[in-house]
């Protein structure tokens, strides 16, 4: 089914996406693909010496799943806008799950835009990112 | 030195290519299945003229120079002080591999909290592909803690 403009409630909400626990190999792929190379998110010791317990992940990579999670609900080319919030730091072992809702319906430049908001969160519902983002329907 | 007078200021262009293989890690490192997002032919098919560029990608592209935090450095910052505070996309045009991107940044805002001990620096990016055409605008807010 497609989406449709009038179709759409505010309050609706996208299919969750659920991440597998967070592993270290996650974040060494993501660090090569990211071109983030900041040591802090693989090299354990170097955030030692920074002071962390341990890597955690690159924010970018919590985005690139919410964006599955937008691109999984409408089409990539629907996308106006997208803002996130970096707020907490997702670990190494953590069950990431995304989440989203229609949270407006307006119209700008003659454009029907429908405005979801989104977040990340652990198991124990520590939200880690949130935002929101713009996607135009029919 | 942080403050208000940074506002304005612009970085040189630069630019980089979208790579299939690069895209492809990328879709690896981030779970994505989706053939229109892993195969040519699958693109195709979806109506794309090769492989789409992910929503988040353009700042992964705008990574590709050999010192992509050179910008912070000059400005004196120490780069384990800073944390990715917020980003932001505004699209106009989709990305595919094949392109060759320009990055074109400035200083948009700047600004201090908690009375001076965390920094705020907002940077804004218009992407262009080779045709010229603006696909992307990329806002990324970096907080700078003092102390």
């Amino acid at each position: 089914m497609s989406l449709s403009f009038d179709t759409v409630e505010v309050g609706d909400t996208l299919p969750p996406l659920a991440l597998p626990p967070l592993t270290r190999t996650t974040l060494a792929l993501f660090a090569g693909a990211s071109g983030d190379h900041n040591p802090i998110h693989v090299d354990i010791d170097f955030a030692r010496a920074a002071g962390m317990p341990d890597v955690f992940a690159h924010g970018m990579l919590s985005m690139a799943w919410l964006g599955r999670l937008l691109t999984n609900w409408a089409p990539q080319r629907n996308l106006r806008e997208f803002n996130v919030r970096f707020s907490a730091m997702t670990q190494v072992g953590e069950r990431i799950v995304c989440t989203g809702h229609v949270a407006g319906k307006l119209e700008r430049d003659g454009e029907r835009l429908i405005r979801v908001d989104v977040q990340t969160a652990n198991e124990a519902g520590e939200v880690k990112l949130s935002g929101d983002a713009l996607i135009a329907l029919p | 030195m942080i403050d208000r007078s940074l506002v304005g200021r612009t970085f040189a262009p630069y630019s980089a290519d979208v790579e299939a293989g690069r895209l492809r890690l990328f879709a690896k490192a981030v779970g994505e299945t989706r053939p229109e997002y892993v195969d040519e032919d699958a693109a195709r098919a979806a109506g794309h003229p090769a492989l789409p560029a992910p929503p988040t990608f353009a700042v992964c592209a705008s990574l590709d120079v050999p010192d992509p935090f050179a910008w912070l450095r000059d400005l004196g910052v120490d780069l384990a002080s800073v944390l990715h505070a917020a980003q932001g996309f505004r699209y106009f045009a989709p990305i595919y591999a094949g392109d060759r991107l320009t990055f074109a940044a400035w200083i948009e805002n700047a600004f201090h909290k908690k009375g001076g001990a965390l920094m705020f620096i907002v940077r804004d990016t218009d992407v262009t592909n080779r045709q010229g055409v603006r696909v992307a605008q990329l806002r990324s807010t970096i907080v700078v803690r003092r102390g």
